[in-house]
């Protein structure tokens, strides 16, 4: 059983990503008092897991720094890794919330020092690389993690690799014996800062992710691209690690489509920009080319997009790419479609193919009270007659961090207006 | 406070196998008389932390040094109470982490650290909050009563504060009333304005103060004090707030510059503004007749994406313009819309309403426009057709649209010019310069501020007076006052009311922090803050001058004026004082020096350097950090000092390690320039600058520039580190130990 202060007049956030964090110190800077949970290790959602953000080509880290140290030095603010909301019940200003902790098998005494990791033998799909590497089971979720404690994945426990790491711990920071366990609080509001998760890439069948080895999705790129990826920050080609001369890009893969996400998820033609120069920064002779519909880069983001096509080896093709094939031999991959300008047919030869795929959110899927509603697509609603409830971030729209975190700051005070309320 | 200090040390994670604890906690003891000095071999397990516990408690020991892990672990574990000083030394990830066991060398440089630990927290205080005479107050001034001041306003006063609304029309709503609908959440169809419930709801709420036909004459104090004048209808009135919110929207482009579109020539070729009132007013006819309209042609990016007029775009005149279609529909749904577009920019669920469009029948036409011509009363179309490939020429037309951008309202009509300071290129022949954006001079008036540093915000390009950082879009160069709405960025209305709220967020938070004599984001919850010991100043305005939030006034004799709840506790001044009368509780001038006098400088025929390096702890810290997790070795003759920010190095710091006999001097801090990373705007850019100068005394004293160098270091640097130490000590070694050594 977990001890907790939360009262009904604290808030809960569900979500510890940039939206989470942000929404979580905003509250309890304004002196609310907040608990923050995350259903990761770690704190800082799928931002930790890009290279850069555009337009400044600046490392989220740097941002992520000081939201730690802010939290680190906020009393206010409690937050639980490792944690999801598995129960809501209740109204504005007095909900009754259930949250499930799942084992991490490693306790507050873990110094970080590495050695369950080098005893342990077996290895798992490394999440945080969207299973492009392989890592111990028993981990660091990535170099910058915070909280800094290592965790041991669920597949090891019982074994003797488990016992394995635990002997190997001086600490006797790893205990096998972690149950799953829940806690009960009662809060005043809540903040669904729970994000998204990338679409489902290999639903586009006719450009054969999953498939093909060297299609890959943006967020892959971005972990390609990270000195902390599974390639220590080469943009190389999955099926046999060679550098890439010529990349295509392929935006609204999947998205602003019937078939698959009508809406658009707004940040892909900025992201892609942004692997675009990832890529030329690394080989000054690559060529990239970007299939689009529209170029979406609003407001002073335009400057971004002026840049990018002033390089001369980044070509913009407006065209719907109706499928992509790949050549078994050289892992190569064939782009077909009608060249929009020209009319004529597309049918161009890449070493990789990067498909702009969009966001899908996260629900709150049977957890809420009925007063939750959504819109066609799962964003979450806000609706000034069911106050309590707000959505934040890529929950509420798909968009880009620093549109996140101006929204969860709003998300703050609406939360902070229904405790004030009482 | 009377410190009773303890120093532990913990000989875990490979400390204690690297280094002779012994000899550390000797040093402590004989070198710096600390009454209590213990090894542990689990500081931060439980039992570890009950020996200091137990320490305090039966002790008295208040000022606690634990030499361990870095300072960014195990916060929680060592914290003792804000009644403590806590001290943290370095020896996990920036000694034994990145050094060899056992070593000579590593020994010194643990007992170097060590040695700086104990005499800075020697030089440490508690911070006592600042208070001032004055009563804080925790109302909230917003400037601009337009859907982004009303939402401020309005939910400002939900969460239980009070706002003061300043409107200069005699009417609050601001473009919203000369909106006939709105395009918003979910997309789907036209909604209303909702601009009678909002004003309505603004008005009868008792929180809310309105002043309308008036404007904010001039405001001074700082956050929490501000004192603001307020004039309008032959009166004036003072508020007492404690942040604002300014939110004082935008203008449309002049569309007097778009005659190569025909604005101006004919009549029936009116903007995208002129098109909504018409609309908001009634029906929509042709302004040159009266007559009904039939065909329309909308075209996109009138003006903007242009680097002739705007270079940017303006977000919202994609879906404005098919909303406006819509209308023509509406009234004749036999209306012919064309909608000659470079790339429809109706983002997340806003597609839904670009589908709408296109099933109701509307033209996309996706290309340029080369002329707008009239023939027959009539007016006409030419443009580019990329999907054709060709140039059409579209006819026939009743009204001619053109989407025009938002020009913020900051964005002044003629630069305005200030007297050129000495030196400073491109003054005209009065002596007159034009100032930059990021000026407070530049923006047309709207606050009045009455800081030494301009009247207004600070903006960055276009006139756009809003932060320059993605992950902190709140955080302009002027504590306390935050910005909402399209003055900040154009942004579509269902945008702006989140962005007001969130803004009406940081105006309450900062009131409540100031309250309790904290600061704001960056070093939120910091309760040290500069003083200044006036007896010393020469009033050389370095401090007012530099402070990158212009927190500091200036009176007539130059002496500077120090507002503490403005201050964001960077110590940019404290670098900048060349008589070094700043300082913080717990971060001075005197405190780095004894730092850098604390490390033992071997005798050169040791042969073996030493290094300082001044270390930024917001990034280049961390990336240390980073270096030492991944056991990535470095030269052990270098002595990280962090500071707050590489805009607080003072330059006698330098002038103290090279007299000490230090062989150089590294600045490690974040990038500076146009797309700068510093989290104090300025502050590596100002190291940089005052480097140059110490350049002219270095060589004076007949020591080689080289020594002293300027190195960036992002957070994810950490690869780097071992290069850029291992090239600096190939150049110190090319200039030979520093000649002062032993002196």
């Amino acid at each position: 059983m977990v001890e907790t202060q939360a009262n009904t007049q604290s808030i809960l956030v569900v979500g510890g990503g940039i939206s989470g964090v942000t929404a979580a110190l905003e509250a309890a800077e304004a002196g609310y008092d907040v608990v923050l949970i995350e259903k990761n290790p770690y704190l800082g959602g799928r931002v930790a897991q890009l290279y850069h953000y555009f337009p400044k080509l600046c490392p989220p880290a740097c941002g992520l720094e000081i939201y730690f140290r802010r939290l680190k030095q906020n009393p206010r603010v409690r937050f639980f890794t490792m944690a999801e909301l598995v129960k809501v019940s209740g109204e504005a200003g007095n909900y009754d919330v259930t949250i499930k902790l799942s084992p991490r098998y490693v306790n507050e005494k873990c110094t970080c020092c590495g050695k369950c990791a080098e005893v342990c033998e077996t290895e798992i799909d490394n999440p945080f690389n969207f299973g492009m590497d392989k890592i111990k089971a028993a981990y660091l979720p990535h170099e910058f993690a915070f909280p800094m404690r290592y965790v041991l994945d669920p597949s090891i426990i019982g074994t003797e690799d488990a016992k394995k790491c635990q002997e190997a711990c001086e600490y006797g920071a790893i205990d096998l014996d972690m149950k799953e366990s829940t806690f009960d609080m009662k809060v005043g509001a809540i903040i669904w800062a729970a994000g998204w998760n990338p679409y489902d890439a290999s639903k586009i069948e006719y450009y054969g992710f999953g498939q093909y080895k060297n299609v890959i999705t943006n967020v892959m790129m971005e972990r390609l691209a990270s000195p902390n990826g599974p390639t220590g920050g080469r943009i190389v080609r999955p099926s046999d690690g060679k550098e890439v001369k010529n990349v295509a890009f392929i935006q609204c893969a999947g998205s602003r489509d019937e078939n698959h996400l009508p809406y658009c998820s707004g940040i892909c033609c900025l992201a892609s920009m942004k692997h675009a120069t990832y890529i030329r920064e690394q080989y000054p002779d690559c060529e990239v080319t970007i299939f689009f519909i529209d170029i979406r880069a609003l407001d002073r983001l335009e400057d971004f997009y002026t840049m990018v096509e002033a390089d001369d080896k980044v070509s913009f093709i407006k065209s719907k790419i109706a499928y992509i094939t790949e050549d078994e031999e050289t892992g190569n991959l064939t782009v077909e479609g009608e060249n929009t300008r020209t009319g004529e047919q597309i049918r161009m030869s890449f070493d990789m193919v990067v498909l702009a795929t969009g966001m899908v959110p996260n629900k709150m899927n049977g957890v809420a009270p009925p007063d939750v509603t959504y819109d066609d697509y799962g964003f979450i609603v806000l609706d000034p007659e069911k106050p309590g409830i707000y959505g934040a971030g890529c929950t509420r729209r798909p968009t880009d961090v620093a549109t996140c975190v101006q929204d969860a700051t709003a998300a703050a005070l609406k939360a902070i207006q229904s405790i004030a309320r009482r | 406070m009377e410190k009773k200090t303890a120093v532990y040390i913990c000989t875990g994670c490979g400390i204690g196998d690297a280094l002779d604890v012994g000899k550390l906690l000797e040093i402590a003891t004989d070198d710096y008389s600390i009454p209590i000095c213990k090894e542990h071999p689990f500081l931060c397990g439980p039992e570890g932390v009950e020996v200091i516990k137990k320490d305090i408690q039966e002790e008295g020991i208040n000022t606690i040094i634990i030499a361990a892990c870095s300072p960014r672990v195990n916060y929680d574990v060592f914290n003792f109470g804000a009644d403590k000083i806590v001290e943290r030394v370095n020896l996990r990830e920036q000694v034994v982490w990145m050094q060899p066991p056992g070593e000579e060398d590593t020994q010194m440089l643990a007992e170097d650290n060590l040695r700086m630990g104990c005499s800075k927290a020697n030089d440490t205080e508690l911070p006592e909050p600042f208070k001032p005479e004055e009563e804080i107050s925790k109302d909230i001034l917003v400037v601009g009563g337009g859907l982004a001041g009303l939402t401020a306003a309005l939910e400002t006063a939900k969460a239980g504060y009070k706002a003061v609304l300043v409107e200069k029309e005699d009417r609050l709503g601001g473009f919203l009333t000369k909106m006939k609908k709105l395009v918003t959440m979910p997309y789907k169809e036209l909604s209303d304005t909702g601009l009678e419930d909002l004003v309505k709801a603004v008005e009868d709420n008792p929180n809310i103060k309105v002043y309308t036909s008036s404007t904010v004459e001039k405001i001074s104090g700082a956050p929490g004090l501000f004192s603001v004048e307020i004039k309008g209808n032959g009166n004036s009135a003072t508020e007492k707030v404690g942040a604002i919110v300014q939110a004082t929207g935008w203008v449309p482009y002049d569309a007097n510059k778009l005659d190569h579109l025909g604005y101006g020539k004919f009549k029936d070729v009116v903007t995208n503004v002129e098109m909504e009132e018409m609309a908001a007013a009634g029906k929509i006819t042709r302004p040159s007749d009266g007559k009904d309209v039939k065909n329309v042609l909308f075209v996109q990016c009138a003006g903007s994406r242009d680097p002739e007029h705007l270079p940017y775009c303006s977000s919202v005149c994609c879906l404005v313009s098919l909303k406006q279609a819509a209308y023509i529909k509406e009234q004749n749904p036999e209306a012919v819309n064309y909608i000659l577009y470079k790339d429809m920019r109706t983002l997340g669920q806003a597609e839904d309403f670009y589908k709408k469009a296109q099933l109701d029948g509307n033209v996309f036409v996706r290309g340029s426009v080369a002329n707008v011509g009239e023939e027959g009363g009539k007016l006409f179309v030419e443009a580019d057709d990329e999907l054709l490939g060709e140039r059409i020429r579209i006819e026939d037309l009743d009204l001619v649209v053109l989407a025009v951008g938002m020009v913020p309202s900051t964005q002044p009509d003629e630069i305005p010019r200030i007297p050129a300071p000495e030196g400073a290129e491109g003054a005209d022949e009065e002596g007159m310069i034009e100032v930059t954006p990021d000026s407070g001079f530049y923006a047309t008036k709207a606050l009045g501020l009455e800081y030494r540093q301009g009247p207004e915000l600070p903006t960055l390009k276009y006139g756009f007076p809003d932060s320059h950082f993605i992950c902190f879009p709140y955080e302009t160069r002027r504590t306390g006052i935050y910005t909402a709405g399209c003055v900040r960025r154009p942004m579509e209305t269902a945008k702006v009311i989140d962005d007001a709220t969130g803004a009406a967020m940081k105006a309450i938070q900062c009131t409540e922090a100031t309250s309790v004599g904290m600061a704001v984001h960056p070093r939120s919850g910091d309760m040290s803050y500069p003083e200044f010991n006036m007896q010393r100043c020469t009033q050389c305005k370095r401090c007012t001058e530099e402070c990158p939030f212009g927190a500091i006034n200036e009176d007539e004799k130059a002496n500077p004026l120090p507002n503490p709840t403005r201050c964001r506790r960077c110590g940019v001044c404290m670098g900048a004082c060349p008589e070094r009368i700043i300082s913080f509780k717990n971060y001075s001038v005197p405190m780095i020096g004894n730092m850098i006098k604390a490390i033992e400088v071997p005798e050169e025929d040791e042969e073996k350097p030493r290094i300082v390096a001044l270390v930024c702890e917001n990034d280049a810290y961390a990336a240390l950090d980073m270096a030492g997790i991944r056991r990535m070795q470095i030269s052990p003759y270098v002595r990280f000092i962090p500071v707050r920010c590489l805009g607080s190095v003072n330059l006698v710091w330098i002038a103290d390690a090279l007299s000490r006999g230090i062989d150089g001097i590294l600045l490690m801090g974040c990038r500076y320039g146009d797309d700068y990373q510093c989290h104090f705007i300025k502050g590596s850019e100002l190291a940089n600058t005052r480097l140059t100068k110490v350049s002219e005394t270095l060589d004076r004293l007949a020591l080689e520039s080289d020594r002293v160098k300027f190195v960036e270091v992002g957070i994810t640097d950490y690869e780097k580190i071992p290069k850029i130490i291992e090239e600096f000590m190939e150049t110190i070694e090319e200039v030979g130990p520093n000649p002062y050594k032993g002196w």
